[in-house]
């Protein structure tokens, strides 16, 4: 047990932490970029859906987007709520930088949703539960950036941005259910049920690869924004001069 | 399947084409932006640094 603790203790430490996401983002990237290359492969060999037509192909960046738009939220929240009760400096920069990257791929969820809309719906948008509950995502996100910046003390501003945070949770049930709580334009969900799946294998198989990809993309992204905003924020510590004084100042 | 049927997708094709150019504008320009970020950072913090050694 003690060996775990210590474990953990060392790699939360900014420096090891530095050194070890250095070596790893690489990796992530490189696996993505493979990923993602099958996952298009089989979004543009998959069979044309009978109702829809080729548009149906916006499916397979409109759910992962979606997906990733959640997963951030929650993964932002969880590093918030960690930093919050064991003042743990890396959880709370993980906070900070997961909203940006959270922000994008909501953005890209609502765009991605419109353009498909457009041809199905005959409406670029709607303010119905599904599509106005994933605004207010978008909110959320911008939310936390705006707020992190406000504040010049960094431990504190990331205090603020973890409640605002924990208290957007609620938002992302709300997201999920809104399909079947609400009526709506929206088509129900594609993957909740993966014993029966709403949708064929040769569409499914592509869809599940680039939810992978974009999940395997997250890390990679994330660790480069916390080495950055590391490199900032511990400018004045001892292992930052020695990084840097090594490499040649 | 024709190239240009391909790009057509089957009346689709601005739709399909201008979501899968969102994706691929935003997951690889955010690694372009971020690394150009680390890459800002790291300059300043060098130059912080060697202005402090001066400093002391």
């Amino acid at each position: 047990m003690n060996r775990i603790v210590q474990f953990f203790h060392k790699t939360v430490s900014p420096e090891y932490f530095y050194w070890l996401s250095g070596k790893l983002i690489p990796w992530f990237i490189g696996i993505f970029v493979v990923v993602l290359a099958f996952g298009v492969w089989g979004a543009f060999t998959a069979p044309t859906d009978y109702q829809q037509g080729e548009s149906y192909r916006i499916i397979f960046v409109h759910v992962p987007a979606a997906y990733m738009s959640m997963l951030i939220y929650v993964c932002m929240a969880v590093a918030g709520f960690i930093g919050l009760v064991w003042h743990i400096k890396l959880a709370e920069i993980t906070a900070v930088a997961s909203a940006p990257i959270g922000a994008a791929f909501t953005a890209l969820a609502l765009a991605t949703g419109s353009l498909w809309g457009k041809p199905m719906w005959g409406t670029y948008w709607v303010w119905d539960a599904r599509l106005t509950s994933e605004l207010i995502l978008l909110f959320l996100y911008i939310g936390v950036i705006a707020l992190y910046n406000a504040i010049d003390d960094h431990r504190k501003a990331a205090r603020a941005v973890a409640i605002l945070a924990l208290v957007g949770v609620v938002n992302i049930p709300i997201i999920h259910f809104s399909v079947e709580w609400w009526s709506t334009l929206h088509q129900p969900a594609t993957l909740s049920k993966l014993d029966q799946p709403s949708m064929h294998p040769d569409m499914l198989r592509p869809l599940l690869i680039m939810i992978v990809a974009c999940t395997i993309y997250f890390p990679g992204i994330l660790f480069m924004r916390i080495r950055a905003m590391l490199l900032r924020q511990e400018r004045r510590s001892r292992w930052v001069a020695r990084l840097l004084g090594e490499e040649g100042t | 399947m024709s190239f240009s049927e391909f790009l057509y997708m089957g009346g689709y094709g601005f739709y399909v084409w201008s979501s899968w150019g969102l994706f691929f504008l935003v997951v690889f320009g955010n690694l372009i932006y971020t690394q150009s970020f680390y890459r800002r950072t790291l300059r300043e913090t060098r130059n912080f640094l060697k202005r402090s050694r001066n400093k002391s």
